[in-house]
């Protein structure tokens, strides 16, 4: 690996932000006071990947956004060094996070360098703000 | 039983000119350029044609009066070749032409291409595009597998060097490369090198098939189709692509799509990996080759990486993949193109004509699109002989 000492940030409002859907808002907003939450089955307690009004599971139409804590492990991580787009400030590290109630999402890390990266570290995590009504969780090592 | 496609027949195949850009094209000209190119490739009257697949089938149905005429406007690659199969073998259409391509869809290139930029909620923010998202599954098999970048630019340098020789490929001449000249490209997202990933560039293509009576009074030897399918685990690039996820169907994960339709395509047709002689990959990025050897069961997990180093991918290997340089030296136009590029070889390769890293004697091609980092893989067995 080539890349030079550099501390991982949160990128700077201005990049493509997020769209919420109807689905999506409750998710949007905690982000916005600060909460991380996860989608789950009121009847299997099966937990969805993508905001959705129907248990991939057991088909039951009752779902709610409960509270995640936040943290989990690092499962895989890329470090970009040509963005996406102009925006994006290099580099910066999209990440899979796998959270302790036993889903994954997808972030990013921040608050380290590139090379301090590895196979399930232990992350927490916080929030940045991406726009006026946006804010992204971010995850930091612990 | 009697095959199903047994009565399908790859009878015209063409590519257009491909170039970094082609001046004075767009989409519809260029496919109307991969189109005239298969039929003429075919030796067939426009008037035989009864079905017409593509982004542009509606436009070239009227432009070479073919209507009435089943026409599907879809675009994905193989697909759209199987679904041209089912078309022969129900009886609803007896030629078929298949037509795609891509001009001047991406020429403003401070950002990566537009098609690569993933715009939905839960990835937009953080500057995913599909080198990033193919990244997250090739980390996770370096982790499990120990995989290496070194293995990774060995498939690169290989493909590339494929194309290097093909006149015909938008990057004919830029090699030699090695392995080390891969890994000192500059990264682009960590592993992934510059030269590990698929350029861009504009082109078209096309392709006939016929029902075989048909087929036999055609100039060229018909390529047959012996077996196919295609499968998903999801949207892609909405949601984290984990190499571990499941569905309830099955105990194959997601970074192992492909898997299933590969076995399904080896049933039908009769055949195992080990009946191969050239494997046409869809090469988005280096890493897909080392995971479709293992999905598809040319190797064991974990063994694509041994696999590719000692040397079996390359001209005059076990099995040679991606003959003409790929997507990422021969050409990769956008969405669909690309991915019909690989059937192509195949059939190229199958009749025996190609100038380059043509394999000898080839029997039988396997040929694949998607991958990994978007959640789905499509499997097409092609033969030499009759099913």
């Amino acid at each position: 690996m080539t890349s030079q000492p550099m501390k991982l940030q949160p990128q700077e409002p201005g990049i493509p932000v997020p769209k919420p859907s109807g689905l999506s808002a409750p998710y949007w907003e905690g982000c916005q006071r600060g909460e991380l939450l996860f989608l789950r089955c009121d009847t299997c307690a099966t937990i969805a990947l993508r905001p959705a009004g129907v248990c991939g599971n057991c088909l039951g139409r009752s779902l709610s956004w409960v509270p995640s804590s936040g943290l989990g492990r690092l499962y895989s991580w890329t470090v970009v060094w040509r963005p996406q787009h102009p925006s994006f400030k290099v580099p910066y590290a999209p990440a899979i996070v796998a959270l302790d109630e036993g889903w994954w999402m997808m972030s990013a890390v921040v608050g380290c360098e590139p090379d301090d990266l590895s196979a399930e570290l232990r992350l927490k995590v916080e929030f940045h703000p991406a726009g006026d009504d946006i804010t992204l969780p971010y995850f930091r090592p612990v | 039983m009697t095959h199903p496609f047994r009565d399908v027949a790859i009878v015209g195949v063409h590519n257009t000119a491909q170039a970094r850009q082609l001046e004075a094209h767009d989409n519809e000209s260029i496919n109307f350029e991969g189109a005239l190119g298969a039929i003429a490739d075919a030796g067939i009257a426009p008037i035989e044609i009864d079905a017409v697949i593509g982004e542009f089938a509606q436009e070239l149905v009227l432009a070479l009066r073919l209507g009435p005429c089943t026409r599907l406007p879809w675009r994905l690659g193989i697909p759209l070749v199987l679904e041209a199969a089912d078309l022969i073998a129900s009886g609803r259409a007896n030629v078929v032409l298949i037509a795609a391509g891509g001009a001047a869809l991406y020429r403003e290139r401070s950002a990566v291409a537009p098609w690569a930029r993933p715009s939905h909620e839960l990835v937009v923010g953080y500057g995913l595009f599909t080198a990033a998202e193919f990244a997250l599954m090739a980390r996770r098999h370096m982790l499990v597998h120990g995989t290496t970048p070194e293995q990774l630019a060995t498939v690169a340098a290989t493909i590339r060097n494929n194309g290097h020789v093909n006149p015909d490929a938008v990057y004919h001449g830029r090699g030699p490369f090695t392995p080390p000249d891969i890994l000192e490209s500059r990264l682009v997202a960590d592993p992934f090198h510059l030269l590990d990933c698929a350029m861009t560039s504009e082109g078209g293509c096309g392709l006939v098939l016929a029902r075989a009576d048909r087929a036999k009074d055609l100039p060229h030897h018909p390529v047959w189709v012996l077996g196919g399918a295609s499968e998903s685990y999801g949207p892609a690039y909405q949601v984290a692509p984990v190499w571990d996820m499941r569905g309830a169907r099955s105990d194959v994960p997601a970074g192992y799509v492909g898997r299933t339709a590969a076995a399904h395509a080896f049933r039908t047709a009769g055949l195992g990996p080990d009946d191969v002689d050239v494997a046409e990959l869809y090469d988005p990025f280096s890493f897909e080759i080392i995971r479709q050897l293992e999905a598809f069961g040319f190797c064991a997990d974990g063994e694509g990486g041994p696999f590719v180093a000692e040397g079996h991918i390359g001209p005059g290997g076990r099995l040679p993949v991606t003959t003409d340089g790929g997507t990422m030296s021969f050409s990769h136009p956008g969405i669909n193109a690309q991915q019909l590029q690989r059937v192509i070889r195949g059939v190229q390769q199958l009749r025996g004509e190609c100038a380059t890293i043509q394999v000898p004697g080839a029997e039988v091609a396997l040929c694949s699109n998607g991958g990994s980092g978007a959640l789905f893989t499509d499997v097409l067995l092609l033969g030499k002989e009759r099913p």
